[in-house]
Formats: structure tokens, C-alpha cells, sequence
């Protein structure tokens, strides 16, 4: 492997963790109120946290740009804290977490609705509190679906383009992620040879993403359960 | 003391029900979807009442009036629910400390190697819930709900998805629980049998009213009970004591006010209380003292008042001495013998009609 190539893997290794990292709390937050609580809107927020997988990702990506550019009404505001997400590697992971969102809350949702809601109650009864059944019941018991979910979104992280490109461009070093390096092979003479090696890297960065995700289900106790 | 007067909307009825109870055991029985699962769901605190109020001993836990209404981590109500709901991730190790790790130590009174004693669960803590049978599960749901050191056990169907063997251990383990723990319990049943041979108290509860409420013999012995237990198991609850047994037959004999009654050999003490569910239709009726007969217990009475007189069947209602008594017969015989309230007349039961499942320990 070249040092280019491991530079380029090793980006859209830190852009796909950085997005699921931001995007799991959020996601596991919105999963859970999904899954639990009833209000007016729900279905119109439903469609909200949907809507990354039914728009064409250029679109997604130009809306980041017009909100987090520098020039943009959110960008304004975070670039004094130093927080800059335009044309940075960090834009791509905001890019990746936006794209894989509602996978990952769709996963843990239907685990978080299969948590018997009397079990919940049952560790009430105990004294726990409603924050602490959360973290110690219904959490635990959503292993599976939140590592599905992460796998999911992980790996369309891991091959978000459009999105990304719109929103940030396609800088070497800084957002040329593995398929942005892939395409960028193929518009130049003579790229074929590498394109090919890089696409076999994001084959196998992929199948390592999905053996992870499946351990941690088995290892996870709750599994016999919903065996 | 437990007080409970609550309304609670519930569908298609509104459950409004009010009893008060001090007994050990205080069962809540009725037929399913009679409200009681919602009534002990409200003790709990996971159903919340229109309004209405909630007390046991000086703690109110529930009072529409005063706008108390406790959270139920906050009640100290240990709740143990018909199929368990033990926590599936974590071990029975893990289960039975969860609740325990809340309570503040000040108010911890329940000593967790006794319950792991009591229970017969010392051996199963390095198990994972999934791999223990129903009658595990239970006991261990149990001890789970023992260890937090609750004011009060809420038992709601605890025997429902469990077979006859296993049932009847549970139910053993409850008893003792009873004996030695002395912790309140509400029992929440459909099962005459459980009722009988665990509860002190009765609550008889329909279309989420308190039709009938308590001590056992009485509310069980009401008339028209048989809506609510089916025709088959109608019968009258007789107080009794342990007096004698006879050895060579392997009998029991047991004194109430009014008479004795022998039954198949008790495994209890001369003077023990217990309570014994004799079937109207296990009782025959005859107007001078037979002789020559099989049937062991022969019982002098009055007739009390004869039920609705239509169809082929009648229950006849008696008093021996103190105790009531009920008679199932045809209509027809009832009429051949000319029988009217007040009539004296000879109650008999076979022995072998009054099985172990007839029988509570009071």
C-alpha cells in the first residue's frame, strides 16, 4: 500500500468513525422518543429524520453548504468558536453522520419498540429512576439494533460521494475520502489500476465493518433473548 | 395497613374500587379483565388513578386531593408479575441486587441470604434468566422484588403461566414467605384454589367493582358466586381446626364450629387453623341421620334459604351450627323432600371429595 492510499484510507476511516460517533447520541435520543413517547407532529419529525434517505445526496450536501459555509447563518456562528466545518475533513464527517442518520435510528428504534415496556416498569418498581431504567434496561437491551444501526451508517459513511463533494469539495488530504479518491482515478488517464486497489481496500474496510458489528451482537447477552 | 379508594379509567369500564385490609395475605380475585391487575397496577404507581387515595401503613402513596402522587421507584411497592419480566442481559446475581443497590441502606430490613434460603435460590444466581424454567423464574422474580425491601408484595397471577407441579411449589414458597418474612402481600388471582389456601382477606372484584370484601370464609361463601367462578367450583369455605388424626387410616379429623369433618390425611399440627372449600356440589342432602353408608361426614343443620328454583339445579344453603354450608341438588329432589328454610336436615360429604387443593393453612 502506498503512503497516498494509506492516507486516503485512513481518512475515510476517521470521517466515517468521527460521523458515527457525533451521530449515535443524537440518534440513540431521537430512536428513543420514536419508539416510546407520543406527541403532536411525530409523524411530520418521522419523516424529518427520514428525509437524508429519500433526497438525492447533492441536495443534502448544498443545503450544509448554504447552512454550515462560512457565509452560511450556522457557519457565521460556530467559525468565532472555532468550529469550521466548510472545505474540512470535519465537514465530511458531519456530511457522513447527516447521510447515515436515519439508518441509524431506524435500527435502533425497532430495537428499542421489541424492549417490553413492562420490564421498564418492573425496574421502576425496584427504584430506578426513569433515566436510570433507560441506561440500564432499555439500553442494554438495544445492543443489537445499535450496533446494526452503527454498522449501517458506518458503511454509508463510508461510501457517502455526493453529499460530500457538494458540501465540502474534494481535497486531497483533508475531504478526499475513499470513493471521492475513486472517482478522482477515473477522470485522470492511466487511474484504472489504482482505482481498482482502492475499491478492493473499501471491499474489505467494509466486510472488516460488518464482521465488528456482528461480534458485538453475539457477545451481547441480550441476543439469547431475542433468539 | 393498606387503604386503597381509587377511580381509574380503563377502557372500556371505569375501575372504582375501595378495601382496606391488615391481614397477612389480602387477595384480589375475580375473573380476568375484572380490573384487578389495574388496581395493583395503581398501588404500583405504573397506572395512575382519576383520583382517589392510596395508603399503606402511614405512608400515603397516592392522594387526589392533596396532589401526592409518588413515583413508583419512589414507593417501596415490590411488584412480582405474572411471567416474571426478570431483566434478560443481566445474571440472577445481577436481577436480585438490582433493586437492592436503590434502597437506601437505612432502609434495608430484608436479609438477602435468607431470602436466597427461603427461596431456594442460592444455587441458580450464576444463571442467565433465559435459562431457567418458569417455576425458577418466578421465585427468583420474587426474591428480585424481596431484596429492595418493599412496605408491601404485590403478587398479580403469579401462578398463571406455570404448571400444576411447579404452581404448587410456588405457592409453598409464598406460604412461608407469609410465615417468616411477615411483609404484607396482595394476591391477585382468578384461581378459587390459591385464594383459598393463601388469603386471610378476600376482595371479590367485578366489572371493576368490589362486590364482596372480607375474611376468606365469608366473602368466598357469598351467594352467586358462581359468575364469577363458574358453576363447577361453587362451594362454601369452612373455618376449622386440626383436632385428631387417626393414623391407622390415615385420616384427619377437623373441629369448626358446628361439627367436625374428616378428610384425607393433613400434614398439620393438632389445633392448627385451616381453611377447608367444601363444593356444593361434593354436599348431598338427606332429611334423617343415614346409616349404612360410605360417606364419613355427616353433618345436622338447617336450611338457610334455597337459591333461585329454575332449570334442574338448585343450591341449597345451610347452617351447621355457626357455619354455612352449601347444597347443589336437583330441583327435583329438593322438591320430593319438600324442603323450605328452616327444615333440619343432614348434610353429608365424602372425605375424599376434600383433596389437598381444598385445603389452606391459615
Amino acid at each position: 500500500m502506498s503512503g497516498d492510499e494509506t492516507g486516503i484510507l485512513l481518512l475515510s476511516v476517521k470521517v466515517a468513525f468521527a460521523g458515527l460517533a457525533a451521530s449515535l447520541p443524537p440518534g440513540i435520543a431521537v430512536a428513543f422518543v420514536l419508539a416510546r413517547k407520543r406527541f403532536p407532529g411525530k409523524t411530520l419529525f418521522d419523516a424529518f429524520v427520514h428525509l437524508p434517505l429519500v433526497l438525492p445526496p447533492v441536495v443534502v450536501g448544498y443545503v450544509l453548504l448554504v447552512l454550515f459555509g462560512t457565509q452560511g447563518p450556522i457557519g457565521r456562528l460556530l467559525e468565532p468558536l472555532g468550529i469550521v466545518f466548510a472545505f474540512r475533513w470535519t465537514g465530511a464527517a458531519l456530511a457522513a453522520a447527516i447521510m447515515g442518520f436515519p439508518l441509524l435510528v431506524r435500527a435502533i428504534r425497532l430495537a428499542m419498540e421489541a424492549v417490553d415496556p413492562r420490564i421498564e416498569l418492573a425496574a421502576r418498581t425496584l427504584g430506578a429512576s426513569r433515566t436510570r431504567v433507560f441506561f440500564t434496561v432499555t439500553l442494554p437491551l438495544s445492543i443489537s439494533g445499535i450496533a446494526t444501526g452503527g454498522l449501517l451508517s458506518f458503511a454509508r459513511a463510508l461510501g457517502e460521494f455526493g453529499a460530500t463533494i457538494t458540501f465540502v469539495s474534494n481535497i486531497p488530504g483533508e475531504t478526499r475520502t475513499l470513493p471521492l479518491a475513486i472517482y478522482s482515478f477515473t477522470q485522470v488517464p492511466g487511474g484504472d489500476a489504482q482505482a481498482m486497489r482502492l475499491a478492493l481496500f473499501s471491499v474489505l474496510l467494509s466486510l472488516a465493518a460488518l464482521a465488528f458489528s456482528e461480534w458485538l451482537v453475539r457477545r451481547s447477552p441480550a441476543s439469547a433473548h431475542h433468539a | 395497613m393498606l387503604e386503597v379508594d381509587v377511580a381509574v379509567p380503563r377502557g372500556k369500564f371505569r375501575l372504582h374500587a375501595a378495601f382496606s385490609s391488615d391481614a397477612p395475605i389480602v387477595a384480589l380475585f375475580g375473573r380476568s379483565g375484572s380490573g384487578k391487575t389495574t388496581l395493583v397496577n395503581a398501588i404500583a404507581g405504573v397506572v395512575r388513578p382519576e383520583r382517589g387515595r392510596i395508603v399503606i401503613g402511614e405512608r400515603v402513596l397516592f392522594d387526589s386531593a392533596r396532589g401526592i402522587d409518588l413515583a413508583p421507584e419512589k414507593r417501596r411497592v415490590g411488584y412480582v408479575f405474572q411471567d416474571a419480566l426478570l431483566f434478560p442481559h443481566l445474571s440472577v446475581r445481577a436481577n436480585l441486587a438490582y433493586g437492592e443497590r436503590l434502597t437506601p441502606p437505612a432502609q434495608r430490613f430484608v436479609d438477602g441470604e435468607r431470602v436466597l434460603a427461603l427461596l431456594g435460590i442460592r444455587e441458580l444466581l450464576d444463571r442467565n434468566p433465559v435459562s431457567l424454567s418458569g417455576g425458577e423464574k418466578q421465585r427468583v422474580a420474587i426474591g428480585r422484588a424481596l431484596m429492595a425491601s418493599p412496605r408491601i408484595l404485590l403478587l398479580d397471577e403469579p401462578l398463571a403461566s406455570l404448571d400444576g407441579a411447579r404452581k404448587a411449589e410456588i405457592l409453598a414458597y409464598i406460604e412461608l414467605l407469609r410465615d417468616e418474612l411477615r411483609l404484607p402481600m396482595v394476591y391477585v388471582s382468578h384461581a378459587l384454589e390459591e385464594v383459598t389456601r393463601l388469603a386471610d382477606r378476600v376482595v371479590v372484584i367485578a366489572e371493576g367493582r368490589v362486590i364482596a370484601e372480607g375474611p376468606a370464609a365469608e366473602a368466598l361463601s357469598r351467594a352467586h358466586m358462581g359468575a364469577l367462578t363458574g358453576r363447577f367450583d361453587e362451594g362454601a369455605v369452612i373455618e376449622a381446626r386440626v383436632a385428631t388424626h387417626d393414623a391407622r387410616f390415615e385420616l384427619t379429623t377437623l373441629a369448626f364450629v358446628g361439627g367436625e369433618l374428616v378428610v384425607p390425611n393433613l400434614d398439620a399440627l393438632p389445633g392448627e387453623p385451616v381453611r377447608v372449600r367444601v363444593r356444593a356440589r361434593d354436599v348431598s342432602l338427606a332429611l334423617a341421620r343415614p346409616s349404612g353408608i360410605t360417606i364419613q361426614n355427616v353433618l345436622e343443620g338447617n336450611v338457610v334459604s334455597i337459591g333461585h328454583e329454575f332449570g334442574a339445579i338448585v343450591d341449597v344453603h345451610l347452617r351447621i351450627g355457626e357455619t354455612g354450608l352449601t347444597a347443589r341438588i336437583t330441583r327435583k329432589a329438593a322438591s320430593n323432600l319438600a324442603m323450605v328454610p328452616g327444615s333440619r336436615v343432614f348434610g353429608m360429604v365424602k372425605a375424599v371429595s376434600i383433596d389437598r387443593r381444598s385445603v389452606g393453612f391459615a
